[in-house]
């Protein structure tokens, strides 16, 4: 016979899985995400490459929804060393001291067209920042894909070198496509 | 004691092919320039606005080339001028041919590098004109495209410094005024 404590563990541990079961991992490697800055009129799109997350989404209670995304500030590529070099610098990511940025999204509300809209705040080189992110959910094999564009003031996190004002717009939007396997 | 100066045949070229002539002539040279200086530029905001004027520039040489290739289709230059060699005659005839040919090459192959590198071209940095990307991003495209727009480059310098050279001995050497037919401003006769 197995010891109490151990039996009242599974117990527990079944039931707040069974409750927590809309809770899932985004499968990165089905998702995107990507931001877009504009330089001398050119908008330029760049990978983060390296991001995780999870969304509890259950479709009858969109309003209780709530997602977590972690960034690694580090890992955006724009292609070509050197300006990758200067987007880690203090100035800009400072990915030395800020390596991360989280997104926490709480409640999605439901728009006429029968996309969403998202809340959360974003957390980005020490700053806080409000941000509602148009989100539209699509049933996929296997999953769902929440997938929208949101733009957002670099500036706001103090991002970006002065020396560079003229040459990069402040505005960048920010690219997501986020799949999240279907709960088995 | 005066100079005998070339004599000046009636036939000239049109004035729009002189003005096509000469600034296309002003722009490629000046984006030569700027494009070898700007590539060994440490990455600062001025190596991105010269990057960008250097892609204007360009695409101000392919509207302009097409609009010569158009006129020179309608306006057909000047007869050669007579007591020139066969070959020579040949040879210049091949180099124009060859200098309209990368007018537009060497600009069509710049806008190909910048969309295989994901960077559209944004006509003076205006949104209303930014150009459609000729092909999608691509890494390996891109470093060929690179080699080519160079390769096209260096084959444009050499033909136009020959180009050059051939106007400068028809004027100093056979002084036959083939120069005076391109040259924007008509020479007096000034009689001997
Ligand atoms: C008449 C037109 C043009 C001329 C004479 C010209 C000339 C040049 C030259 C000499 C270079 C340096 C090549 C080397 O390093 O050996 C260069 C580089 C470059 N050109 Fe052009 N170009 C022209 C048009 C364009 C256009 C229209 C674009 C884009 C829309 C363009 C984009 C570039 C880029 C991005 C580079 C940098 C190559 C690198 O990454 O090293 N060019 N060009």
């Amino acid at each position: 016979m197995k010891p109490i404590p151990a039996v009242l563990a599974s117990v527990l541990l079944g039931a707040s899985s069974g409750l927590l079961a809309a809770e899932r991992a985004i499968d990165t490697s089905r998702s995107t995400l990507s931001a877009v800055f504009t330089q001398m009129g050119v908008p330029v799109e760049a990978p983060f490459k390296r991001f995780s997350g999870r969304v509890d989404h259950d479709p009858a209670k969109p309003a209780d929804a709530k997602a977590t995304l972690d960034i690694d500030t580090a890992s955006f590529d724009i292609g070509d060393d050197d300006y990758n070099a200067e987007v880690r610098k203090p100035e800009w990511f400072d990915s030395a001291h800020y390596p991360k940025a989280t997104f926490t999204a709480t409640g999605l509300k439901p728009a006429a067209d029968g996309s969403f809209e998202a809340t959360g705040t974003l957390v980005l080189k020490g700053r806080k920042a409000e941000l509602k992110a148009p989100v539209t959910v699509k049933a996929e094999a296997g999953g769902s894909r929440y997938s929208g564009v949101v733009t957002m003031s670099r500036k706001a996190f103090g991002i970006g070198d002065p020396a560079w004002d003229g040459t990069v717009e402040d505005p960048v939007k920010i690219k997501f496509q986020l799949f999240v396997p279907a709960a088995r | 004691m005066t100079m005998p100066s070339p004599p000046v045949p009636a036939d000239r070229y049109t004035t729009t092919a002189i003005a096509l002539h000469w600034l296309i002539a002003l722009l490629i040279v000046g984006g030569f320039v700027v494009g070898l200086y700007m590539t060994g530029l440490k990455l600062s905001p001025d190596k991105l606005k010269l990057y960008s004027w250097h892609k204007w520039s360009g695409m101000t040489v392919l509207a302009l080339a097409v609009l010569r290739l158009v006129w020179r289709g309608r306006h057909p230059p000047p007869p050669p001028l007579p007591g020139q060699p066969r070959w020579q005659l040949q040879a210049a005839h091949a180099a124009h041919l060859a200098l309209y040919g990368l007018i537009v090459a060497v600009p069509m192959s710049g806008w190909l590098y910048s969309s295989a590198s994901g960077y559209p071209v944004v006509y003076f940095g205006i949104k209303a004109l930014q150009l459609p990307d000729l092909v999608d991003k691509n890494k390996e495209l891109a470093a060929l495209l690179k080699e080519v727009h160079e390769w096209l480059n260096w084959t444009m310098a050499a033909l136009v410094t020959m180009h050059a050279a051939a106007a400068v001995k028809h004027q100093l050497i056979d002084r036959d005024g083939t120069l005076a037919r391109m040259l924007p401003w008509r020479h007096r006769h000034r009689s001997a």
